[in-house]
């Protein structure tokens, strides 16, 4: 049956880079989840009015996010790519594509995250301030956990973008889905790997949402 | 217990600098509830957020329970924080925190172990009446609860002062009282000085020993709540008052005697004792007049009962003037109002 409907997906290779894809986006999510709360809290606390309140480095906090997030992802790969070799070692390979997809979703993470410890409620800090509390309580036990629900909901939107940024990651020798639609399907005229590879890509996006909003729903107790 | 001198605090912003607090001097005793009261704008909320110094004073020292607060570093006015608990008008409790947790939160703050901070989480639910809600998030309780987490949450550490910013103006009538209550029982029961502020005036008269009036980010009057209710000295002060004792419909039945009667419209002001005085069957009986009464209310405060009462009184006006002056004599004071 299978043999009919697609006659060239090779099962295996599919199998193998849906596990690339999936590995390339949970180490990305996950890297990018820490480094983007940690700009992200950065970017707030030094924001005029507010704990560490200091222009000179949110301004230059400011200024690398807003680059790199104005980089379009396709030139970022390939600028990249000097770095990538530095520290992996190779440019091609899952673990090649993952400098470049960090620093592409980060910075775009970290203004999320900036936004939604905005939304936290003043007066939440400025209680916790009068019941002495350090900025470290403040930032650990006031401000990520009431802005969490909008941070999973941020990273499961950064998440879906990641997947896509595998795709296009795969095509400068990532592997991984992308890869495999691109020199399978497109270069070899296989539309059925395409279309396959394609589906595949939905699935993984599909699931990567409904678990963000079952999360977010889980924990949000407003 | 606090004590203020010289405080100044003045805002730099783009279109200007504004002085938020003139020149403020107070000192409030050890278990007395203190209140300042000022329309929005007067500074009063800056006021109060000196006293754990949320705000630095541009001038001034604010000294609580014996710390000179603007002298400390970062570090000994975070621990002296924890013995100034503060409330507030719209609760700012942590909503992913359940009421226990809440309540919780400054004990893990002070570093309390987990079993000491359960045992103390569950008397001070018992003692702010929240039982059974404990595992509530505040997303599920009414405004009087999530005020009483507040209370809970700022008595944890057993402060020696708690301040109270506007904490029952977003609540209505019946669940202001019901805190009020508490905190009156909580003063008794701990003999925990407080400091409120607020623009109503039944709250301080409800439950304050001392009340300041501001106005522009000054101070005016200061003094008892009962001096302050019977003698009030400022414009400010009495329009305060009147809130409380000269309802609209007064003015007209004012208006409406005006225009059809003689005689005298006299307002009697009766403090402590004289609240149970028969001043008005005394009146009739002794001087020829007739006594019609507007209007009459007596209201407790924390240093006893104080009365008005409006009568229009009839007769002629040798003798109108003799009556008052007896009724002077009695100690109750004797205002004409208007006459004819």
């Amino acid at each position: 049956m299978t043999e009919s409907l697609f006659p060239n997906v090779n099962w295996e290779n599919m199998w193998e880079a849906t596990l690339q894809t999936m590995y390339m986006t949970a180490i990305s999510v996950l890297a990018t989840f820490i480094l983007g709360i940690a700009l992200g809290l950065l970017l707030f606390l030094t924001a005029k009015g507010n704990i560490w309140e200091n222009k000179f480095v949110n301004g230059i906090i400011a200024g690398i996010v807003n680059l790199f997030r104005s980089i379009p992802f396709i030139i970022l790969i390939i600028l990249l790519i000097p770095l990538s070799v530095y520290i992996i070692g190779t440019m091609l390979g899952a673990n090649a594509a993952l400098p470049a997809l960090i620093a592409g979703a980060a910075p775009f993470y970290a203004r999320m995250v900036e936004i939604a410890l905005r939304e936290v409620d003043k007066g939440v800090i400025e209680a916790s301030q009068s019941m002495g509390a350090s900025n470290g309580a403040i930032v650990f036990k006031v401000l990520l956990p009431e802005a969490m629900p909008a941070l999973i909901s941020g990273i499961t939107v950064t998440a879906i973008a990641l997947v896509s940024y595998t795709a296009m990651a795969g095509v400068v020798g990532a592997g991984g889905l992308g890869n495999l639609a691109y020199l399978e399907g497109f270069q070899r005229n296989n539309p059925d790997v395409t279309l396959v590879a394609t589906v595949l890509i939905l699935v993984i996006v599909a699931i990567l949402q409904v678990s963000g909003d079952l999360t977010t729903r889980a924990i949000d107790k407003r | 217990m606090i004590e203020l001198k010289g405080i100044n605090k003045t805002f730099f912003s783009k279109s200007g600098k504004v002085e938020a607090v003139k020149n403020v001097n107070l000192s409030i005793e050890k278990g007395e509830i203190f209140g300042v009261i000022g329309y929005s704008g007067a500074g009063k909320s800056t006021l109060i957020r000196m006293l754990n110094l949320l705000e630095r004073p541009t001038d001034g020292t604010v000294t609580v329970a014996g710390n000179n607060l603007s002298s400390l570093n970062e570090k000994k006015l975070r621990s002296a924080r924890q013995e100034i608990g503060m409330i507030f008008q719209h609760f700012n409790i942590l909503w992913s925190r359940t009421v226990r947790d809440n309540i919780a939160f400054p004990l893990e703050i002070s570093g309390i172990s987990k079993e000491d901070r359960k045992k103390r989480v569950d008397e001070l639910i018992q003692l702010v009446g929240l039982e059974g809600r404990e595992n509530a998030y505040p997303s599920q309780l009414s405004g009087g609860q999530k005020q009483r987490v507040g209370i809970a949450r700022a008595l944890a550490n057993n402060p020696k002062v708690l301040l109270c910013d506007e904490a029952t103006s977003a609540l209505d009538p019946k669940t202001t009282d019901s805190i009020l209550e508490l905190l009156t029982e909580i003063n008794k029961k701990l003999g925990l000085t407080i400091v409120l502020i607020t623009h109503e005036m039944h709250v301080i008269r409800k439950i304050c020993h001392g009340v300041a009036v501001m106005e522009n980010g000054n101070v005016v009057e200061e003094g008892s709540v009962l001096e302050v209710f019977h003698h009030p000295k400022e414009p400010i002060t009495k329009d305060f008052v009147n809130q409380l004792s000269e309802p609209e419909e007064m003015k007209e039945s004012i208006a409406h005697l005006a225009a059809s009667n003689d005689g005298e419209l006299v307002q009697f002001t009766f403090i402590k004792g004289k609240t149970g005085s028969p001043l008005v069957t005394d009146l009739i009986r002794r001087y020829d007049v007739e006594v019609n009464i507007i209007q009459g209310k007596i209201s407790h405060t924390q240093d006893g009962p104080y009365g008005k009462l409006s009568v229009f009184i009839k007769g002629s006006q040798p003798v109108i003037d003799e009556a008052l002056a007896y009724v002077r004599g009695q100690g109750v004071e004797a205002e004409v109002i208007l006459n004819d």
